[in-house]
């Protein structure tokens, strides 16, 4: 089932030790991010999106499950194995006012990176670095500036710089654009989307921001606590959400140009459960506006566990009553008008089940 | 995520102060090993003979192997500990090598003075440096009455850098023998304390004045304190209810680090005023090389110490229970 | 300060070289003649027992106080240093174990263990110095250990780590460069105990054994006559509070330097107003009976590091009864701070100037002090944006919630709880009595920004004041507290200045929107006119940059190049001309004011571009629909 490109994730379980016991932070994710495309990971603070960056990176361990770029698996603790696989993934972070060393001017920081893996020598150095700048739409003159003489989004430029740099298969943008002003916001989120095309490596977007998310990604997932609740193509699942949590989240994003909301929307009940003590059952149903507290005889909800009972669908929703479940006809799915070929979104319908 | 784990009715396996006080007692219990295999290591470890030192060079060698014998010291390391912990249960710190007495006796004399001293010491840091603190960084926020600052800076770096027995040496010089106000030496009543004490309590105090100021700075720097000023309270109930509560719990983990140290320090102070407490029992056997009371000088310190750290840190933990959650 | 710490330390350095040659002969000369003598002027300190001069012992004696007291703290610093640097580069295991380690350590007091040290390795100078470096080394690796784990838990730390650099490259090239300066610090600040305290042990016996001296033995010899000559002890104590102190000095003047970098200078000068007139015909509205709040020409200048800068410049607006206004722009924009002046809340140093601020219809200027604190207090409320920080931890979410109302309207204590649990119940939290004893750490973020709404609105005030109540919040619940506050305008008749960086959110919440550019308001509109119907430039290129799930989805977003105004606020002209496509020569010389366009439509732009707009493909496209 594996295509053998990209990223792939298999049952991933991630726990931390929370000051009461473990935490599962992500539990039992299997997603697809073949090379070229780009995968969205929606989820709310708490959902585990950002433990599972940083689970792909190897900035914490994994509990069960495995990891391939590329079709190989990256284990392993020791340097050399993480070495290994920085080759292959980088991160670029939330935060670019403490993702860059203040120490470091950008072209050492962009200099450690380019010669992370290989040797290079003075001058191919300087064109390696001088080439990062203008991928990023980056002037030259900032090399020898020290981060806090950039703005936020230079700084997040450099970020992008130097995850670039080591020339990964994949990159995994870890709510990149949300620490960023919404003018700025508009240039990264293109400029990934044109990096992406033209590099082609697998991009994990994870951010809160959907629209962003949409904007750059050819497919979505969307996150619950510590679960992939719903994932499918970008048009399809925004268009035409099937889990009731995937809806609420889009009901409750502001629109400029939808016109005034209309009121009376069903809010979420309650507040987001424990983690470290997940309901039982599918773990929305205390909080779900179709559940079995608003509609009776749903019990099965509390019960059985609805995460493997979608498979085979390119829309798959862990749900026991899915919206929309009488067969519509597949959403007309959206070919950008500039796209070529290698563009074509690939749904997770080749997800490993 | 604080706010997740505090969640009420969260089904946690233990509850956190379960695994606080179990961590807190396992570490005490570890660290009071660690001074008994001290002490116990240190009269078999000192270079040379300790009997013989302790006995004088002319000494006749039978007297000292018949002393060895007595100490147990003739026997293999293991067996002497072995021993030496269930004596150490009983109460039985042996006896001194030169006047032969019990050690425990002398201990069970000396060491109501010496936590008394610490103790009287300490609350006057409290007293003094708690409200003081609050009341400087109130005075100075913000960059206003910058000479105040230079002065509180200046006085507390200087009281600071002043070592408490050097501080003795000079009240016993300036107030007792010159001045004749306050006795010099012993414990004669309670006119007698307050030399020692100030001896102890001076440069901590300057040092807890310095954090109190900070920390206070600090949480007027808060969101919180914002809000509360946004209600515009009465200043009164703003500075006692908003802000030094929050300053002094914070405080109050530096002041508890303090106390150990104000018990270690009455080791010199007593040597200068010549107080009747452990610290200069312990003085004298280190000139008279009588190891067997410094040995149990050292545990006891050492002991009391660590049981002072255990209460600090769960008194510590009542006064602010948000801290045993991120302590464990 | 600082000249007194470097002729302090000066002085000892000189003392601690030449001391022992220009003393040392006489230091050491026995007098029989002359054992034990009072201070006079051929030995103004006096003599010791075998007739020595004490003046002399004691400058002779700098350089072995000195030297052993540095040997002491660099030995322990090295050890401390390598050990806490070890548990930032070792695995999790080791280092929790060498954590446990140091803490074990660190629960004795190091004077205690230099003296079972210095004991257990003989009395002598060699010894305590190796007692003392082993009793400080403790400290320094907990105080690098916690350093450390500050640098590790860095993002780009993390970076690095991703990058798959090696170990000692992480420490050398990462760690230590962030660290050195504070450990200096603290190095400079441990010689001078490790001065005391090696002092203290020879004051003990444990130290440095006769015939040699240091001051702590000259100290223990002085105070055995005491009672008889105080001098021969006070004179070595001096001098070790004098050495103790030149550290302590120095290592203030070491923190101090690093702080200065970020102190602020004060702002002294009055605040100009660059261009008064233009903004006098504003102020000659006639004031309104229906506005709550009414500001005209307001500016704050704000001391930095760089100077001072003027983050509003010039904010004119006013809010009627029951109106949500929406106050929009980018970080940097004054909207913040212009909230912050709206309700008193400056912070230290900052200035505000208006030309007019009227509130709930009095003129402030007209008010006392107290009366204005009252009624600010009374009137105004604030919802802050980070709702784990605005109530203070140590206080019950009751307490919080009543003890405004009882300060200023005297309501008494039962009452008052009656009230905040009618509050709380409108903000649709459940849990009653039992959340009011509840502490603001048990809740969650919604939670308790659902708490600071209902705590703005006991008092029932006239305006409230929500600076991006939602940011720090999910999407979802973002909506709940939305929905508060619409509801909470429509039931009790407030205003809410509601301040986001969100265009979407405002457009979607408010009545009215006001777009703020480099400290002045460039745009006020109905928010329902915000996505098709904006004039200013700048209100057009934000919304074209914002990604909208309505919008097609390979719609281009607009970026605006170049970057935000000066800070200082001294170029002339509009702010935004040096990014405006539209611009006029006249635009970069003389700054536009906000002038009415259409009904409830006003636009600070010489010539702003017709009604159809620019980047209109999106709005054709709706037509079409």
């Amino acid at each position: 089932m594996s295509t053998g490109s990209g990223l792939a994730l298999y049952d991933v379980t991630v726990r931390h030790h929370g000051p009461l016991g473990p935490i599962t932070a992500v539990d039992g994710v299997s997603l697809d991010v073949p090379q070229g495309t780009t995968v969205g990971l929606v989820g709310e603070s708490g959902s585990g999106k950002s433990t599972l960056a940083r689970a792909v990176v190897g900035l914490a361990p994994l509990c069960a499950g495995r990891i391939t770029v590329s079709g190989r698996e990256y284990g392993g603790r020791r340097v050399a194995d993480r070495r290994r696989l920085g080759q292959q993934v980088q991160l670029v972070f939330q935060d670019p006012d403490t993702a860059l060393d203040p120490r470091m001017t950008v072209r050492q920081s962009l200099a450690e990176s380019a010669g992370a893996f290989v040797r290079l020598d003075r001058r191919s150095r300087d064109q390696r670095i001088g080439g990062l700048l203008d991928l990023v739409g980056l002037d030259t003159g900032c090399a020898d500036r020290l981060p806090r003489q950039l703005s936020g989004g230079q700084r997040q430029r450099v970020a992008v710089a130097r995850a670039l740099a080591v020339d990964p298969a994949v990159l995994i943008a870890d709510e990149v654009t949300s620490a960023l002003d919404v003018s700025v916001r508009a240039a990264l989120l293109t400029m990934l989307r044109d990096l992406q095309r033209r590099m082609g490596f697998a991009m994990l977007f994870i951010s809160h921001d959907l629209a962003a998310v949409r904007h750059v990604s050819d497919a979505v997932a969307v996150m619950y606590l510590g679960r992939i609740v719903e994932i499918a193509a970008a048009e399809s699942l925004l268009s035409g959400p099937r889990h009731p949590y995937t809806r609420t989240l889009l009901s409750a994003v502001p629109s400029l140009h939808a016109g005034r909301r209309p009121a009376g929307e069903p809010l979420l009940a309650g507040e987001v459960p424990d983690p470290a003590a997940p309901p039982a059952g599918c773990r929305f149903h205390p909080r779900c506006p179709v559940g079995p507290d608003r509609h009776p005889g749903r019990d099965v909800c509390a019960v059985r566990d609805p995460q493997r009972e979608a498979t085979g669908r390119p829309h798959r929703a862990a749900c026991h009553f899915p919206y929309g479940t009488d067969d519509r006809p597949p959403e007309a799915r959206h070919v950008p008008p500039d796209g070529d070929g290698d563009r074509t979104p690939r749904t997770p319908e080749d997800l490993p089940s | 995520m604080t706010t997740v784990s505090a969640r009420p009715g969260a089904p946690a396996r233990y509850h956190p102060w379960v695994v606080f006080c179990c961590r807190r007692a396992a570490r005490l219990v570890v660290s009071l090993f660690v001074v008994v295999t001290a002490s116990f290591a240190m009269i078999r470890l000192i270079p040379g003979d300790p009997v013989r030192a302790a006995l004088g060079v002319d000494a006749p060698p039978d007297l000292v192997a018949a002393e060895r014998h007595e100490l147990g010291l003739d026997r293999s390391l293991p067996e002497q500990y072995v021993q030496y912990l269930p004596r150490l249960a009983h109460g039985d710190l042996g006896v001194s090598l030169v006047t032969g007495e019990p050690v425990a006796e002398l201990v069970r004399a000396r060491l109501p003075a010496t936590l008394l001293l610490a103790v009287l010491a300490f609350g006057c840091v409290l007293v003094v440096a708690l409200p003081g603190g609050v009341l400087a960084a109130v005075w100075t926020r913000g960059g206003r009455r910058p000479r105040t600052e230079l002065v509180f800076t200046a006085t507390t770096s200087v009281l600071a850098g002043v070592p408490d027995f050097v501080l003795a040496a000079g009240l016993t010089a300036g107030l007792a023998v010159a001045l004749r106000i306050l006795p010099a030496a012993g414990d004669l009543g309670s006119r007698s304390y307050v030399l020692p004490v100030l001896a102890l309590a001076l440069a901590p105090t300057a040092v807890l004045l310095r954090i109190v100021r900070v920390e206070t700075l600090k949480v007027l720097a808060t969101d919180y304190v914002r809000a509360a000023r946004a209600k515009r309270l009465p200043a009164v109930r703003f500075h006692v209810c908003h802000v030094a509560p929050n300053a002094l719990t914070a405080s109050l983990t530096f002041a508890g680090n303090l106390l150990p140290a104000l018990i270690a320090g009455t080791v010199l102070v007593e040597k200068v005023f010549a107080w009747p407490g452990i610290g200069s029992a312990m003085a004298q056997s280190v000139v008279a090389q009588d190891y067997a009371v410094v040995e149990a000088s050292v545990l006891v310190l050492g002991s009391s110490v660590l049981l002072v750290n255990f209460l600090v840190d769960l008194a510590l933990a009542l006064l602010d229970p948000r801290s045993v959650i991120r302590k464990t | 300060m600082g000249v007194i710490t470097l002729v302090m330390l000066g002085s000892l350095v000189v003392l601690a070289v030449a001391g022992a040659v220009l003393w040392g002969q006489q230091a050491g000369r026995a007098d029989p003649s002359a054992v034990l003598r009072a201070p006079t002027t051929g030995h103004p300190l006096g003599t010791d027992r075998l007739g020595r001069d004490l003046l002399a012992r004691l400058l002779a004696a700098t350089w072995p106080s000195l030297l052993p007291a540095v040997a002491a703290t660099l030995l322990g610093a090295a050890a401390g240093i390598t050990l806490g640097a070890l548990t930032a580069v070792v695995d999790g295991r080791a280092a929790r174990l060498l954590g446990a380690l140091i803490t074990l350590l660190l629960a004795f007091p190091a004077l205690l263990v230099a003296m079972f040290l210095a004991a257990l390795f003989g009395a002598g100078t060699g010894g305590a110095v190796c007692a003392l470096a082993v009793a400080c080394a403790p400290g320094f690796a907990r105080i690098t250990q916690t350093l450390a784990a500050q640098v590790a838990g860095t993002d780009f730390m993390a970076a690095a780590r991703v990058l798959g650099l090696r170990r000692h490259r992480l420490l050398l090239r990462h760690v230590l460069p962030h660290i050195a300066e504070p450990l200096m610090l603290n190095t400079t600040v441990a010689a001078g105990s490790s001065l005391v305290a090696l002092s203290g042990l020879s004051f003990l016996g444990l130290g440095t054994q006769p015939p040699s001296y240091d001051w702590g033995l000259l100290l223990s010899q002085g105070l055995d006559r005491v009672y008889t000559e105080p001098l021969p002890a006070v004179a070595p104590g001096i001098a070790i509070v004098y050495a103790a102190v030149a550290f302590q000095l120095l290592g203030e003047m070491l923190a101090g330097a690093a702080a200065r970098q970020a102190r602020p200078h004060p702002v002294d000068e009055p605040v100009a107003h660059p261009e008064p007139v233009a903004h006098l015909v504003r102020t000659d509205r006639p004031a309104s009976v229906d506005h709550v709040l009414e500001v005209a020409d307001l500016r704050v200048a704000l001391p930095t590091a760089d100077g001072v800068v003027r983050p509003v410049r010039g904010v004119t607006l006013a809010l009627r009864r029951g109106e949500m206004v929406g106050l929009v722009g980018e970080s940097g924009s004054g909207k913040s701070l212009t909230a912050l002046a709206i309700a008193d809340l400056l912070p230290d140093g900052a200035r505000a100037t208006w030309g007019r601020h009227r509130f709930l219809g009095t003129d402030t200027e007209s008010l006392s002090g107290k009366e204005r604190r009252r009624q600010l207090a009374t009137g105004m409320a604030m919802v802050f944006q980070n709702p784990a920080s605005a109530f203070n931890p140590s206080l019950r979410i009751g307490t919080q919630l009543t003890e405004a109302v009882r300060a200023h309207r005297g309501t008494p204590r039962a009452e008052a709880v009656e009230q905040a649990l009618a509050q709380l119940r409108r903000v649709a939290l459940p849990g009653g009595r039992r959340l009011l004893r509840s502490r603001p750490f048990q809740l969650s973020g919604g939670q308790r920004q659902r708490v600071a709404i209902a705590s703005a609105s006991m008092m029932r005030p006239g305006l409230i004041i929500a600076d991006e109540p939602t940011t720090a919040l999910d999407v979802t619940v973002q909506r709940q507290i939305m929905d508060l506050l619409r509801r909470i305008r429509r039931d009790d008749g407030t205003a809410i200045l509601f301040i986001s960086h969100d265009i979407a959110l405002v457009a979607d919440a408010c009545d009215r929107v006001l777009v703020m550019y480099g400290g002045t308001i460039v745009e006020s509109l109905p928010a329902p006119e915000l996505a098709a119907g904006a004039r200013h430039p700048y209100t057009r290129m934000l919304v074209a940059s914002v990604p909208d799930l309505a919008a097609e989805r390979d719609h281009p977003l607009h970026s605006i190049e170049g970057g935000p105004p000066d800070p200082s606020g001294a170029a002339p002209g509009c702010p935004f001309h040096d990014r405006c496509p539209h611009r006029l020569d006249r635009c970069a010389v003389e700054s536009p004011v906000l002038s009415p366009l259409g009904p409830g439509h006003e636009v600070a732009c010489w010539q702003p571009p017709a009604a159809a707009p620019s980047h209109g493909r999106r709005e054709n496209e709706e037509a079409q629909k």
